[in-house]
Parts: C-alpha cells; structure tokens; sequence
C-alpha cells in the first residue's frame, strides 16, 4: 500500500482539491513547453513545405525568391562538422582524461581549471564572436573565412564536451582500474585500454549533443563575417555563411516569400539536429552500461 | 613487484622505480588540452579588455553608465549605455516571469509527481526544447507570435520585447526544470518518508519540504537562466528590433546589448575606430554581468551538492 493510498491525516475534501489543483498547475507548466514546441514545429512545416525542394538544397542564395536557395550555407555546415569532429574531440576529451585522472584536486589550480570550465559553458556565445573577430579574423589575419568559424565554434562547445566527457569517465567503477593496476599495467595503459573503451559510448552521446549544438549557432558566426552573399561553394579559407545564418538573412529580408524559404531551411536545419539528438540517444540507449 | 616492495620496506611502493617518460609526455600533452580553455578564457578578457579601454580613453565612464542616449553611429554621437541595458533589462524579466513559475513547476512535476517511466520519457522531450537553435526561436517569435498577439487586438509593434521575451521564457524552461530537479532529486527521501510520517500530503511535501530543501539549487537555476537570457542573441535580434530607448512598455521594439554587438559587428566597421570600439565596451559590460551571475550559480549548486551528496 502506498503512502497515497494511506491517505495518513488527510484534512478531507479541501486538502483533496488542492492536491488535484496543485498537481493540474504542474502539469500545464510542463504543457506549456510542450504546447510552444508543437506549435514552433507545424508553424515551420506549414510555411516551409512549399519551399522545401531541389531548388532550397542545390541552388545559391539568389535575389528572387524562385531561385533562391541554401546549397553553399549547407555544403559549409557540414564541412564545419567535419572541422569540428577532429578539433574539439581530442582536445576536450584529453582535458577529461586530465581533470579526471591525473589532475590532484587540492591544488588550487586545479580547482580554478574546474571553475574556469564550468564559467565557460555559460558564457555568451556573442562574447566568443568578439573573440573570434579580434584574434582569429584580425589578430591571427585569418579574415572572415570558414576556418575562423569553426575554431571559435570549436572553443564555444569545448565545454560542453569536457563536462559530458568527465562524467562519462568517472562513471567507470574504480575497481576495473584497480584491477589494470594490480596486472602490473601504467596508469596511462589503463586509461587507454580500460578506461576509455567504456566510457566511450557516454563520451559520443555528450560530443554528438555539443555538435549539434554548434552547428545551430548563429551569433558568434555573424561576428567572424559568416554575414555575407556567397553564391559559390565554400572552401577552407575563403569567405562563408552556414545554415543557420542563411536562415537569419532569409528571415531579414523585406519581401514575405523569403521568410517562407527561411521556414524551409529551417525544417533542413532541424532534420539535420534532430538526426542527431536521435542518434545520439540511440548511442545512450545501446550502449550504456550500468556499473 | 609490489611484493618485493612490501618485504624491503615498511611502506609498500606500488609504482615502479623505473620512471616512464612516455608516462610523462601524456600527461603533459593531457595538461596541455587543458590549457586550451584557459587560454579561452585569458583571450576573452584580453580581447574585450584591450579595445574597451581604448574605448574608455575616450568616452567617460560616467558619460558610458549614467546618459540616457545610445546613439553611437550617429552624428553627434552619443554613448550612454543605459537604454541598451534597458533593453536587455526588459526582455530579461518578461522570460523570466514565464521560466521561473514554470520551470519550476516542470521540476517538481517531474521529480515528486512523475512515475518514473513517465519520467523518462518527459525529460528527454523536454530536452528537445532546449535543443532547438535560437534564430529559429526567433523566426517563431517575429513570424507566429507577434502577429498572433496583433490578430488577437493586442497592439504590438512589429518589432517587440513582448513576443522575444516571451519565446526566450519557454526556451528557458528546460534549462530551469533540469537543474531545479537535480536538486530535487537530490533531497534524501528519508526527508520526505518523515514529513509523510507525520501527516503531510504530497502537495506539502513538495511545497513545505522538498522546495525549500532544495532551494539553493533552484535559485542556482534561476541565476543561470537569468544569465541565458541576458546574454541571448538570436531571438532579441531577429525579434525585438534595433531601437535603442528607454522604456518598459513591452510592445515597444527595444534593442539589447548582444543584439546592438550582433547589429555592429556585422559590418565592416573600420577597425580603429570609436564605433568598432563600441563592441567591446558592451561586450566587456555584457561578460562582467553574466560572468558574475555564472559564479552565484556555480557556488549556490556547490552548496547544495556538499548537503545532500
């Protein structure tokens, strides 16, 4: 029998009601997410479905709305992923593996490492856009290239990647360390041989969650000159755009027909994040092992 | 080896004597990755730092913090932050009336209400909320809910605080709900069983017992939306306008601090210049604002943490 089911000095039928009331305001406020979203989404479809065809994935942006398109924005979102896969894996994953296996965590500079991660993941992502336009574009003398872009998306997500990469690995029990320890194995052949192959699955759903979040992001982009008409395909280390600024310059223009493309390449968009985010869960899902 | 050590000594040594250098270089490299985000941080600062006192050389700070007109681009020129942080101000607290009741109300539905099953599949979907990139927050702002609010005789400008603020408050949701029910969940059940013991219903458990036991979580959760919500960008840009003034009258079209660096910063202002400089002197404002708020809030989780866990 459940303590509800006991009903220990219920007060009667008042209590009763504003049990129910109380559990109905929750409920709405859950509801009220949920309601947004439903709405954001068919909103989009609605607008966008007419526009959502061969001339959106393969034509450059154009100045009539029958020819416009998103292809470079695309092409360059991808390659950004691909940028960003060898960027921000090795370096927020060995932070991890330092923070989790090596750094001693009474010395004060490592206690101000952890502060210094956890301040940055909730820095604004505008702040990273100045960073990037005044060392990446103007000090390193990069310009407003592709390059530019996905370094400072690289540094943005970092954080993201080290939290999730930290919990995955100390979530692997001690015991398995210790018993790579006493085979007589180093301590970096039990984090290589150990450690990481069963943190891994943690490490990939939380690195494919902070991917996703990059490629969304829009501000920090406008700041490094991703703001600009390219009708050609991007490379490395020339002038881009991304999806998502293809979107806000779509959204920016005076006629309503952009608008309705910009809906449609917002769908793009959210496919694409969304194939992710179910990846990603699917990873979690298939692999995750309780200790 | 080990039990070579432990007959030579009194204290075992359980490491080799042999010393690895390999050992060395990879936990040299590992500190190195580490670095990177300090590095990140020191650029932050030195990047804002460097052009907003250039800045300051030439507009007072007191010109900066106290005049009432932003008007930078203009001729005369004028630097007073103030309607910027208005702005800011003001789209800040309509999200928050919306993120702080129901966020939390998410958050207890979800730890003191939801069967666990239900659970499972709730919180992943609301993730999915917070997954959702902010220019298309925007997009739904400008496009759906200001003309919503317009058909339904609600007199809105195109451009409007009311409709940003509003979206940027369900967006917020998720980021309130999660961290408030970490906290939650954190409370010891044996709390609950007592209060059950003695009487209490559900709805004064959660109310009189778990919220309040949990209340450092919760306003850590509150701070860090607020900080979400001063420094977003996309939705205020596409959505609240580009007019610098002071008011409260959310139906007007306002201009925040990140939206006014997003504005700037796309064209190409000569470098060198007062107008270039202005980006940083509201970048630094803006990285001072929110870096405060993320320490109250890191601290506020640090504490409940030490309680409970």
């Amino acid at each position: 029998m459940s303590v509800d089911s006991l009903r220990l000095g219920g007060r009667g039928g008042r209590g009763r009601v504003r049990g129910v009331a109380f559990q109905a305001l929750l409920l709405a406020s859950l509801g009220i997410g949920f309601v947004t979203l439903g709405a954001l989404l068919v909103d989009v479809f609605v607008k966008g479905i007419p526009y959502l065809d061969a001339t959106l994935l393969f034509n450059p942006p154009s100045a009539s709305p029958q020819e416009a398109g998103a292809r470079p924005a695309i092409l360059a979102t991808i390659y950004m992923m691909g940028i960003l896969l060898v960027t921000v894996l090795p370096i927020g994953v060995g932070t991890a593996i330092y923070l989790e296996e090596y750094a001693d965590k009474s010395r004060w500079y490592n206690r101000l490492l952890d502060l210094n991660i956890q301040n940055l993941a909730a820095v604004p992502s505008i702040v990273y856009g100045i960073l990037g336009l005044a060392f990446l574009v103007r000090g390193l003398g990069l310009g407003r290239v592709l390059l530019a872009g996905a370094l400072i998306l690289t540094l943005l997500v970092l954080p993201i990647v080290i939290v999730s990469s930290r919990e995955a690995i100390r979530a692997v029990p001690d015991s398995i360390r210790q018993g790579g320890y006493a085979l007589g194995a180093t301590q970096w052949q039990v984090i290589w041989r150990q450690v990481l192959p069963a943190a891994i699955p943690g490490i990939a759903t939380g690195s494919i969650l902070a991917l996703a979040r990059a490629i969304g992001e829009t501000a920090p982009l406008i700041l490094v000159g991703a703001l600009t008409y390219v009708a050609f395909n991007p490379t490395l280390m020339g002038p881009f755009t991304a999806l998502p600024i293809q979107i806000f310059q779509y959204i920016s223009r005076p006629q309503a027909e952009f608008k309705l493309i910009a809906a449609a390449a917002i769908i793009v968009l959210l496919a694409i994040l969304l194939t992710m985010n179910a990846f990603a869960i699917w990873l979690r899902n298939r692999y995750q092992r309780r200790w | 080896m080990a039990a070579r050590d432990a007959i030579a000594g009194a204290q075992p040594k359980l490491r080799s004597d042999r010393r690895r250098w390999g050992e060395d270089v990879i936990k040299g490299v590992l500190a190195l990755c580490a670095l990177v985000s300090v590095a990140t941080t020191i650029g932050i600062v030195v990047a804002l730092l460097e052009p907003a006192l250039e800045f300051f050389r030439e507009v007072s700070v007191r010109e900066f913090f106290t005049t009432t007109r932003w008007a930078p681009l203009f001729e005369p020129a004028s630097f007073g932050v103030l309607p910027l942080l208005n702005g800011t101000f003001l789209v800040t607290a309509i999200a928050c009336v919306l993120c702080m009741p129901f966020g939390l109300g998410a958050a207890i539905y979800l730890s003191e209400y939801a069967r666990p099953r239900v659970r499972k599949t709730l919180k992943p979907a609301l993730e999915v909320l917070a997954g959702i990139p902010t220019v298309v927050f925007g997009f739904f702002a400008l496009t759906f809910v200001t003309p919503l609010f317009r058909s339904a005789g609600l007199d809105v400008e195109i451009f409007n605080a009311l409709s940003a603020g509003l979206v940027m408050g369900v967006m917020l949701i998720p980021t309130v709900a999660s961290l408030s029910e970490d906290a939650m969940t954190a409370v010891p059940q044996s709390i609950r069983d007592g209060a059950y013991a003695l009487g209490s219903n559900r709805l004064q458990v959660s109310t009189r017992i778990v919220v309040p036991a949990a209340i450092s979580g919760i306003v850590a959760s509150y701070v860090l939306a607020i900080s979400r919500a001063v420094g977003e960008t996309m939705i205020v840009l596409i959505a609240a306008g580009q007019l610098p003034r002071m008011t409260f009258d959310p139906t007007l079209a306002i201009q925040t601090m990140t939206a006014f660096i997003a504005a700037t910063g796309t064209g190409d202002v000569p470098r060198g210049t007062v107008d270039y400089h202005t980006i940083f002197a509201v970048g630094l404002t803006l990285f001072v604002i929110t870096f405060a708020m993320n320490i109250v809030s890191i601290r506020l989780v640090r504490r409940y943490r030490e309680v409970y866990e």
